[in-house]
């Protein structure tokens, strides 16, 4: 059953194809529907393969399906080829399984807009663009993948072009993206020379490299992965990105695109050095901490839930600095889970408000909006860590690996705790503003349930959210499904070393650091204990003023260079360039005599011609 | 040479599977005359059309059922070693034959629409064709020569078929003309040859080249640079060139399509049998010149090619510069950059019949002036996009056929460190693009938002072009199997 892998991404590509020649004939809701069932049958083949991958047995869960020789050069030959294997399999299923329910609930979303069937078209090949990036068996599929996703990111940020706003953050998105790229290429080049190949297996397989080429490969990966998945420093577009349509916030930016960074470094485990990983694990703690301070203070219902991407993400860094790789990918699927819910719950509720986007203006929605508010709610308390929901169990696990590192491990468990409890206060502040306390809502608007196809999805999400622990409790070894699935993989399976009580501990502080956020925010947002205005400095609202820095250099000093490139760059690249064209045409005009029209002169030049070339061949002659 | 003793005389063993396609072309195409001829009855173009397609079909199938059979028992030779019936000379086979099924369905609606006789054109395709299938197989010079004629005469007559266009007509006496001049080359290249190594037979001109040494080679290396100079005519390199240009305007369509790939191709065919297969050890003489006569062929082109307001003049001058890439391939000398030229003509051929089949159909009594593609993005998209495909296949962009040929090409030239070279083709790639784009643009920008004219499509033509552009897009993205098809069929010559 693993050969039809193949058609896990043909559905959406054929979906995309359908839609590109039929889209805008169809026009609202076929168009939708189509996108939407092309993902579902995407979704049952992955499972399908899924099911194949299960039946063999644990160390024989490796399959490669090439299609064909895509790029022979010399001695590099890339196929273009499939790699079924536990990691790809457990990104493509909750990847096509999450963004299967987004199509659903935009066909709702969506409804009314002009450019409807062009939505679902771009939905289509993001689908299919992140399928190739999870499923290809070599980085350079991948890295098609890679590009494919986030030019589908930038069309889908500016999907509102007509908003000055939307633009430039789908510029910002783009331009942030390929530093990331360039990180990503040279790490492919730096591969390619020293191990000489770029397909996975054969990766992983090859003896390791040279210290200090590693730990470059490993950077630049990193670098490659911060750009995607939105770390310190190159964080600063995914807040901007959620000037797109709310459906894809969920998708593109929490569930799916911006985790793409974590499978690249799980998928290079095998390369990744101990040096690289101590900068993983600082860069990935920091932008944790970062983030969360900065969504304490957000305004803007969907800037928290974009902040707190960057925090989440943040961790699953974190984990996979502290070699914890199963954790990680753990957390990217229960992540996925409750922040696709958030979000599109959060969409719901803007629906609901006519496009009201600021919390401040909302309030006791839970009666008006009952299964919104109550998926929400089951959200919320997945992301802050209360057990049993799914978010406390990955969160836990990464503690507890941050707890291991050794020097600087609690150091770096602390910045996860306080994280932690700052992500339990700013999603309850969310919560409380959103659903509870007053109605502050301008006069006009109605708020109202969103219809069947929006709920459902939040319905279906709300139970993974809530169960997603289950596939990897740690309750019973034999109940770590995820942890012995993945294991095949990993060069070093990652093992806890700590006892049992120390476990017990560290679970219990998280809890309770988890619900003392929950009480703070209940304090001053539920029963107003606590005078608001202190909590929300101008500082944490701007993050900083890391973005506005950015916008000064390189509107500033960085503008001045970037001119005096563009100047250069006309006077002596095109200069050049014009130079070969005036050159061409000068020649052309010295020649155009000699295609005179008349036999006759033709017939001399084949005899000048034919003499010339006689007697040079006859003057080689020994 | 095997004197004939005057006891017996012993008949040469005849591979007839091997002549089989000849036999068929020739055959249909003569058939196909004795019965317009001999019927009272009128028959409908479609018939034409169709024997000169069922005829392409099935030469097409035998040159696939000779390839396995070439591939499994290994290359042979036929009529005295006359014949060479391997990897190469199916190879070719199997390509004229598709340029003559495209070619026959693109002329259809041509034919109709100016009233030509179809039983005489399509007579004439198929015994240039077979002409041009003898030029790619022939062992021997003489009957490389024969092969050369018969593709030849059959041109000059398709060419002024028209008879009521004075283009054409012109066009056809000039081809004439100075087809005549360069024949006389080849000939005169064949008597000193034979002269030399006393043969005009190419596996033994090789072994008697390998195994002497000349003290004076003066008379050989005249009779390799004449050679040179009657093929070199013939796919139009320059300085031997100026007669394409004038030609191919003033050609109908369909068969300029066909002199730009398949005439061009068995003049390719013979060049690489006589020198890379027959000449390996004058290589040191004949590379440089090759090399030379290149860089002229890409300047000329790409420099012509960006004057010409006239698209049918323009694809002239770039089917002058593609010729150039070809002999980038074929200076190198050895069997991958032989190979690369294999791949380049195949790819190349289609998108060159494509891309004169959309000049045919976009046909203008007043000449084929740019002006009138401009706009015809919005009143037939699906043409534009096709044509746009075949144009940017011919600039060599990545996705397309033309991308993986061109890349092969130039890396020939690197791998035998003709940096100089290698640098140049890339070069006059780009100062073609221009002319590519150029076309482009004018088909999808115009000032006023305006519509181009309507085009009537006939369906035989539509068929044609949407294979072309599956073709060009699928060996753009796995150009792995032709790859491999062209290295299998780098020549060997093979005697007995």
């Amino acid at each position: 059953m693993v050969e039809l892998v193949w058609l896990i991404p043909t559905f959406p590509l054929v979906g995309f194809l359908f839609l590109l020649i039929a889209g805008s004939r169809l026009g609202e809701p076929k168009a939708g529907w189509i996108a939407t069932a092309a993902s579902t049958c995407s979704f049952i083949v992955t499972f399908v393969v899924f099911l194949g991958l299960l039946a063999k047995s644990s160390d024989d869960r490796s399959f490669e399906q090439v299609l064909f020789d895509w790029l022979p050069a010399g001695s590099l030959n890339v196929e273009a080829g499939f790699l079924v294997d536990p990691l790809s399999m457990t990104m493509a299923l909750f990847v096509t399984g999450v963004g299967t329910l987004i199509h659903l609930y935009s066909v709702g979303y969506m409804h009314g807009d002009p450019k409807f069937s062009k939505f679902f078209l771009y939905l289509n090949l993001f689908l299919f663009s992140m399928l190739m990036l999870v499923l290809g068996n070599n980085l350079v599929v991948t890295f098609l993948g890679w590009e494919g996703v986030g030019t589908c990111s930038y069309l889908l940020i500016s999907f509102w072009h007509q908003r000055d706003s939307a633009a430039t953050a789908g510029k910002k998105a783009f331009v942030t993206n390929r530093v990331g790229d360039w990180g990503f290429m040279i790490a492919m080049f730096l591969l390619w020379s020293s191990i000489g190949t770029l397909t996975y297996t054969e990766i992983a397989q090859s003896s390791p490299m040279a210290t200090v080429t590693g730990t470059a490969v490993s950077l630049l990966l990193f670098v490659a992965a911060a750009g995607k998945s939105a770390q310190l420093p190159l964080y600063v577009w995914l807040p901007d990105a959620m000037e797109g349509p709310t459906p894809v916030s969920a998708m593109v930016h929490a569930a799916t695109m911006v985790t793409s960074g974590v499978y690249l470094l799980v998928r290079m485990n095998h390369v990744l050095t101990s040096d690289a990983l101590i900068v993983i694990a600082v860069v990935g703690a920091a932008t944790a901490l970062f983030a969360a301070l900065a969504a304490v203070a957000q305004q803007d219902i969907k800037k928290v839930l974009a902040y707190s991407t960057v925090s989440q993400l943040g961790f699953m860094f974190l984990a996979i600095g502290s070699g914890a790789y199963v954790a990680a990918i753990f957390h990217v699927i229960t992540h996925a889970f409750f922040k696709a819910l958030l979000f599109l719950g959060s969409g719901s509720v803007i629906h609901g408000m006519h496009d009201e986007q600021d919390m401040k203006k909302m309030g006791a929605l839970r009666s008006l909006m009952p299964i919104t508010a109550g998926t929400f709610i089951i959200g919320w308390l997945a992301i802050a860590g209360v057990p049993p929901f799914a978010g406390f169990w990955s969160k836990d696990e990464i503690l507890l690996a941050a707890w291991e590192q050794p020097n600087i491990g609690p150091i770096l468990w602390a910045v996860g705790l306080v994280t932690a409890l700052l992500t339990a206060y700013y999603m309850s502040r969310q919560v409380f503003l959103v659903f509870f306390g007053d109605k502050r809502w301008d006069e006009g608007v109605e708020p109202h349930e969103s219809p069947w196809t929006m709920t459902l999805p939040l319905c279906i999400l709300a139970v993974a959210a809530a169960l997603g622990g289950l596939i990897n409790l740690p309750v019973v070894a034999d109940w770590l499904y995820l942890e012995h699935f993945l294991e095949p993989i990993f060069s070093h399976p990652h093992q806890f070393v700590s006892s049992t009580t120390t476990k017990i501990i560290l679970a219990i502080i998280a809890v309770l650091a988890g619900l003392v956020g929950i009480g703070v925010a209940a304090a001053v947002w539920l029963v107003h204990r606590v005078k608001a205005d202190q909590l929300e400095p101008k500082i944490l609202e701007n993050a900083m003023y890391i973005d506005a820095a950015y916008s000064k250099v390189v509107g500033g000093v960085g503008h001045k260079a970037f001119e005096m490139i563009s100047n250069a760059d006309k006077k002596y690249v095109d200069g050049a360039i014009n130079q070969i064209g005036k050159t061409t045409i000068r020649l052309g005009a010295m020649m155009r005599p000699l295609q005179s029209g008349y036999m006759r002169n033709y017939a001399i030049g084949i005899t000048i011609g034919g003499l010339v070339l006689l007697i040079w061949i006859i003057a080689g002659a020994s | 040479m095997k004197t004939i003793s005057a006891a017996i005389f012993e008949a040469p063993s005849v591979d007839w599977w091997g002549l089989l396609p000849q036999m068929v072309l020739l055959g249909v195409a003569l058939s196909l005359l004795l019965i317009t001829s001999i019927s009272r009855r009128k028959f409908a173009t479609a018939f034409s059309t169709l024997c000169s397609v069922l005829a392409g079909s099935t030469v097409f199938l035998i040159a696939l059922g000779l390839w396995g059979d070439v591939q499994e028992l290994g290359p042979r030779s036929s009529l005295a070693s006359a014949f060479g019936v391997d990897g190469f000379s199916i190879f070719f086979t199997i390509l004229i034959s598709l340029g003559v099924v495209t070619t026959a369905l693109l002329s259809h609606s041509y034919i109709e629409r100016e009233g030509i006789d179809s039983a005489e054109f399509h007579a004439l395709l198929m015994c240039s064709a077979a002409g041009a299938i003898v030029m790619a197989s022939a062992n021997d010079l003489i009957v490389m020569f024969i092969g050369l004629e018969a593709l030849s005469i059959g041109l000059y007559v398709m060419i002024a078929i028209h008879t009521r266009r004075a283009e054409a007509r012109e066009a056809a006496m000039k081809y004439f003309v100075l087809g005549a001049f360069s024949s006389a080359f080849f000939l005169y290249g064949i008597a000193l040859v034979y002269g030399a190594t006393g043969s005009t037979n190419l596996v033994q001109i090789r072994d008697y080249l390998d195994e002497v040494a000349f003290k004076d080679e003066h008379i050989l290396l005249a009779g390799i640079g004449l050679l040179l100079i009657g093929l070199a005519f013939k796919v139009a390199a320059a300085p031997f060139h100026f007669w394409a240009p004038d030609v191919y305007q003033g050609a109908p369509s369909p068969v300029t399509g066909y002199m730009a790939s398949i005439a061009k191709a068995a003049g390719f065919a013979a060049l690489l049998r006589v020198f890379f297969a027959a000449l390996p050890s004058y290589k040191l003489d004949w590379s440089p010149i090759i090399s030379a006569l290149a860089i002229l062929t890409l300047v000329v082109g790409a420099v012509m090619a960006i004057l010409q307001t006239d698209v049918k003049r323009m694809l002239a001058f770039s089917s002058v510069s593609h010729a150039g890439y070809v002999l980038v391939a074929i200076q190198s000398a050895n069997a991958s950059g032989t190979s690369a030229a294999l791949f380049y003509l195949f790819t190349y051929s289609f998108v060159v019949i494509g891309s004169f089949g959309v000049v045919s159909l976009m046909g203008w009594k007043d000449g084929h002036s740019l002006d009138r593609y401009s706009g015809i993005g919005r009143s037939r998209p699906v043409l534009a996009l096709t044509f746009t495909v075949f144009l940017l296949a011919q600039a060599g962009v990545p996705l397309t056929s033309g991308f993986v040929g061109k890349f092969q090409v130039i890396t020939s030239a690197v791998d035998v460190e003709n940096y100089v070279l290698a640098s140049i083709a890339m070069l006059t790639a780009v100062i073609s693009a221009y002319m590519y784009l150029k076309i482009v643009m004018t088909m999808y920008v115009t000032e006023d938002n305006s519509e181009g004219p309507d085009i009537a499509i006939h369906w035989t033509s539509g068929v044609v072009l949407g294979g072309i552009l599956v073709f060009t897009l699928v060996v753009g993205i796995i150009p792995q199997f032709l790859i491999d098809f062209s290295q299998d069929a780098v020549p060997v010559l093979i005697a007995g």
